[in-house]
């Protein structure tokens, strides 16, 4: 190894210790953005000593066409992350992942065609490994981008006998790779190419909207895997390690969604909430709601003393972070307690409501956790439910045959007041009636999220 | 359809069946009102109020002669005489008590409709006279206590002294009897209370009172299937009493609410107990106008027993705050005409297949409809009965000897893998499995609010995936021929996108990490 090499190497241990103190960074809000900056030195001291690799003895042509490359790739991430709407971060996250999983099965493909041929089996199963993940993360991210940005029903697709279409594809993967092995032969890799590609498609399209959460960390996990794929096959420890280090991460926030969901990762993959067709309790009689109105609202805000606000998906589509944090400045300066409470799941994005409230300047430290906010609920005056509905359904605790039962959820209905800022009285993603909107002390506001919320702050 | 709201004729009645806000509430919903002058003076509300919310001010004679006539008390023989035939009368009525008034209304026509026999289901809560008129008087029977006792109600170390708290022991705990344990809490008490029904301790407890339980086995299922409680036998009586005759010297206000639907109200306070009560001390009997909970109670009077204990029996509490009460029973009424019409357009539509309606109305056009059909409505039994059957064996713990065994296959395979694999693939599974662990206690520790920025910098720095694109398009050479074309073509897109990851990634994350800011 010459000097030069082991220099590159060093660089490369230095870039995955920056990731590693990049992410720990991100623990803290006090350190986040140093962990940010950290990540970017890594990368640019990676990147540095790679083009020094791959650039001895090169040809202008390929100099030029490494510049041209990195510069429109630059460009367009740099003004997509630009002008991307905070409330359009999943779909961005989603996006981001479709091009490391098309990033992954373009370089397995290179691997093997630039002289692949003629290694021995392990580096075969690495490359048709790679290749694999990485078609997976591609079209499964690329589903998951429709869905979020509306542009697909973000339904589950429901084939005949789905289960059976999954396992056939792993088992045809599995002969297509021994195949692979034995003949080292671009046939098989590209057969299994379509079949990845299919199957990625098609496992996310039977994955319904309101499990996106779980869906979207479960493909930046794909994706690190795929980078680790990748780096196995090119015998890269950076690749390696970093491959590692972000799908292991993608995997705990995978972990911690099903938690906050009482649901195996297992079944989320498998498919959506009453996928099996049963919807039930549609014929109990829970009573009747009482509907009240922004003014009625804006005199018991008035006369409250401490307030809790609990956002959901709803929140983002009627973009109403604003106005909330509007109502939520009003409500401070005459010393009213205003806190969050956020379920895990809350939107379609790990963290997407802490974000959106970030963006409308609340502050953060009066955005609670689910944990930190439950054991203080029965002291609050008034909580607003602002476009969520089974993140706070009482029947995840009472009723043990709904089909969310032992789900953890917020315990609004211990507060004196609850109002519920809905559009209609439809069911939410569980397709389970709410029994919280039937209450004595809940109220339902209809209407717009962002309107209505307008109109307390008028009437304020 | 016209809706009238008369006077009320009954003494010492102050309330009025509309104010001005349900007034324009009606109004919305297509009806025309008229109020008999002056009608709501003695709930301080003018008629000039009435007429600003859209009200028609006429004389007795057109308001009697209305389609809809809204009352609070039960109309008189007078008064029934002025009603039309066909007409709609809505009023309390007490038909279990009331035969004979029945009975008139139904020669005299109409239709009568009972405000007091609500069916006690959920949906028909807002509706709900009883509630609404008996969070009133329990407040208002703490409001009297206080003021014919002769102390605080809240304890107080002055310089002139320390001042006890008052002792109030609340007998009943509806809905009077909570709103008189939240009022007395608030005003300082220190309150107690007893129910039949043990369930409700949960509820007595949560307005800050202490719930004395009487042992006794029937005590469970003392709520009847009808959401009101039961006349309770023998022995449950016995205990109750030991347990009033106990508290009896010791508290200084005593509030009794113990009323059943349609029966004399029971005797819970005998002379005995209030014989060994303190000379000054108050009871409120809040069951008066039944016969009483107490024994010497006399409905409307304020008797004062020989040992100076001063027993209220006032029948008229709601009354005596004229305006709330008024205000409640108008949108009681505003939300029963809701629910009579359905298209919001000024015309009655009675639907007798309606439990509630159904409940409510005692009379219909000359055809006697009281009592109703028996509703099973209470929550408590019927859910207790569904929930019964459905409790589950808890999931068995998996097999431990189950994980040993995949543990052990695993390591076989690993082993096998790795006899057979080149060096370096060991080398580099060394640093994957040290990397997943390190990743995994790393992103154990981020904050929740981080999730988001965490994902994008993970996107960003997946994007490293670039170091084999470029790898790869700085060593090919497209002059070599179709393959290496091939190569450099997938490289060179690779490293297109690889490059949006990083860049786009870093630029999003820092965006998110600047507008987190501390309050």
């Amino acid at each position: 190894m010459g000097t030069d090499l082991a220099l590159i190497q060093a660089a490369y241990v230095v870039a995955a210790l920056l990731f590693i103190t990049s992410l720990a960074g991100l623990s803290k809000h006090e350190s986040a953005r140093d962990g940010n900056v950290l990540g970017m030195v890594g990368m640019a001291i990676a990147l540095v000593a790679t083009w020094w690799l791959a650039l001895r003895g090169a040809l202008w042509g390929n100099v030029v066409a490494i510049v041209v490359a990195m510069a429109i790739g630059a460009a367009i991430g740099i003004w997509l992350a630009r002008r991307v709407g905070m409330t359009q971060m999943p779909e961005l996250i989603a996006m981001l992942h479709s091009f490391v999983g098309a990033a992954a099965v373009l370089v397995g493909l290179n691997t093997f065609v630039d002289g692949g041929r003629g290694s021995d089996g392990v580096h075969l199963v690495e490359i048709f490994l790679g290749v694999f993940i990485g078609a997976v993360t591609f079209t499964g991210s690329i589903v998951a981008f429709l869905k979020l940005s509306a542009r697909m029903s973000s339904k589950p697709l429901m084939l005949p006998n789905r289960h059976w279409l999954n396992l056939a594809a792993l088992v045809a993967s599995t002969a297509l790779l021994v195949w692979f092995v034995a003949a080292a032969s671009l046939v098989p890799l590209l057969l299994m190419l379509v079949i990845a590609l299919a199957f990625g498609w098609h496992l996310v399209a039977s994955i319904g909207g309101g499990d996106m959460p779980v869906v979207v960390s479960m493909l930046n996990s794909y994706s690190g895997w795929a980078a680790a794929a990748a780096g196995f096959m090119l015998g890269n420890n950076l690749l390696i390690v970093t491959g590692a280090l972000v799908g292991s991460s993608g995997a705990y926030l995978s972990y911690i969604m099903c938690t906050a969901m009482n649901r195996s990762f297992v079944s989320v993959i498998a498919g959506g909430f009453g996928s099996d067709g049963t919807v039930s309790n549609v014929d109990v009689d829970y009573g009747e709601y009482r509907e009240t109105s922004a003014s009625e609202v804006a005199e018991l805000l008035t006369h409250a003393g401490s307030v809790v606000i609990t956002p959901g998906y709803g929140m983002a589509v009627a973009q109403a972070q604003y106005p909330v944090a509007d109502l939520t400045a009003k409500l401070r300066e005459r010393g009213i307690d205003v806190r969050f409470g956020i379920h895990p799941v809350a939107g379609r994005l790990p963290g997407h409501m802490n974000v959106l409230l970030a963006e409308a300047k609340v502050p953060y430290d009066i955005v609670l956790e689910m944990d930190e906010i439950n054991d203080d609920l029965a002291g609050v005056d008034v909580v607003l439910v602002i476009g969520a509905n089974d993140t706070v359904n009482p029947a995840a605790n009472d009723d043990p045959t709904s089909p969310i039962a032992g789900m953890p959820v917020i315990e609004v209905w211990k507060a004196g007041e609850v109002i519920v800022f809905k559009r209609s009285m439809n069911a939410g993603y569980a397709g389970v009636q709410n029994p919280l909107f039937f209450r004595d002390n809940t109220a339902m506001l209809f209407g717009d999220a962002k309107e209505r919320v307008e109109d307390i702050i008028k009437a304020l | 359809m016209q809706i009238g709201v008369p006077c009320e004729s009954r003494a010492r009645e102050t309330r009025v069946a509309a104010t001005p806000k349900t007034v324009s509430q009606l109004v919305g919903l297509g009806y025309d009102v008229v109020i008999e002058s002056q009608a709501g003076l003695a709930a301080s509300f003018d008629d000039e109020a009435y007429a600003a919310a859209g009200a028609r001010l006429a004389p007795a004679t057109e308001v009697w002669g209305s389609d809809i006539v809204h009352k609070v008390n039960p109309p008189d023989d007078e008064e029934i005489a002025r009603l039309r035939s066909g007409t709609t009368l809505v009023s309390l009525m007490a038909p279990a008590l009331q035969p004979e008034l029945l009975e008139r209304l139904r020669v005299a026509g109409v239709t009568a409709m009972a405000m007091d026999a609500v069916p006690r289901i959920s949906r028909a809560q807002s509706l709900d006279v009883l509630s609404s008129m008996a969070n009133i008087a329990g407040y208002r029977a703490v409001v009297e206590a206080a003021h014919e006792f002769g102390s605080f109600f809240t304890g107080q170390v002055t310089a002139a002294g320390k001042v006890p708290p008052a002792k109030v022991l609340v007998v009943g705990a509806g809905v009077a009897g909570l709103a008189a344990i939240g009022t007395a809490r608030s005003l300082g008490a220190i309150v107690r209370a007893t129910d039949a029904r043990a369930e409700v301790a949960e509820q007595v407890e949560s307005m800050g009172a202490d719930f004395l339980s009487v042992q006794a086995a029937e005590a469970a299922d003392a709520v009847s299937t009808d959401g009101y409680a039961k006349e309770m036998g023998e022995d449950y009586n016995a205990r109750a009493a030991q347990l009033y005759a106990a508290q009896a010297p010791d508290v200084d206000i005593i509030i009794t609410t113990a009323l059943i639907p349609g029966r004399p109200a029971p005797r819970l306070i005998t002379g005995e107990m209030v014989a060994t009560m303190k000379p000054g001390s108050v009871i409120v009997d809040m069951a008066a106008a039944n016969g009483g909970n107490v024994e010497g109670a006399v409905a409307d009077q304020m008797v004062v027993s020989q040992n100076g204990v001063k027993i209220i029996g006032y029948t008229d509490l709601p009354a005596r705050l004229p305006t709330q009460a008024s205000q409640l029973y108008g949108t009681n009424l505003v939300n029963l005409m809701k629910l009579l019409t359905p298209a919001k357009d000024g015309r009655l539509v009675l639907d007798l297949g309606d439990v509630v309606q159904r409940g409510m109305t005692v009379v219909r056009e000359g055809e006697l409809l009281w009592p109703p059909p028996a509703v099973q409505v209470s929550a408590a039994p019927a859910s207790a009965a569904a929930s019964a059957p459905v409790v589950k064996e808890p999931p068995r713990p998996p097999d431990p000897r189950r994980r040993y065994v995949g543990m052990a296959i695993g390591a076989a395979v690993f082993g096998l893998v790795a006899a057979f694999a080149p060096a370096d693939f060991l080398g580099h599974f060394t640093v994957f499995a040290l990397a997943v662990v390190i990743g995994y206690y790393v992103i154990g520790k981020v904050h929740h609010a981080l999730h988001t920025p965490l994902m994008s910098v993970t996107n960003a720095i997946s994007g490293i995936i670039i170091v084999g694109a470029l790898i790869q398009l700085g060593g090919s050479n497209p002059m070599d021929g179709g393959s290496q074309a091939v190569v450099v073509v997938l490289a060179f897109l690779a490293t297109l996108i690889a490059s949006i990851n990083i860049f786009g990634g870093f630029t999003v994350t820092r965006r998110m990490l600047t507008m987190f800011r501390k309050g």
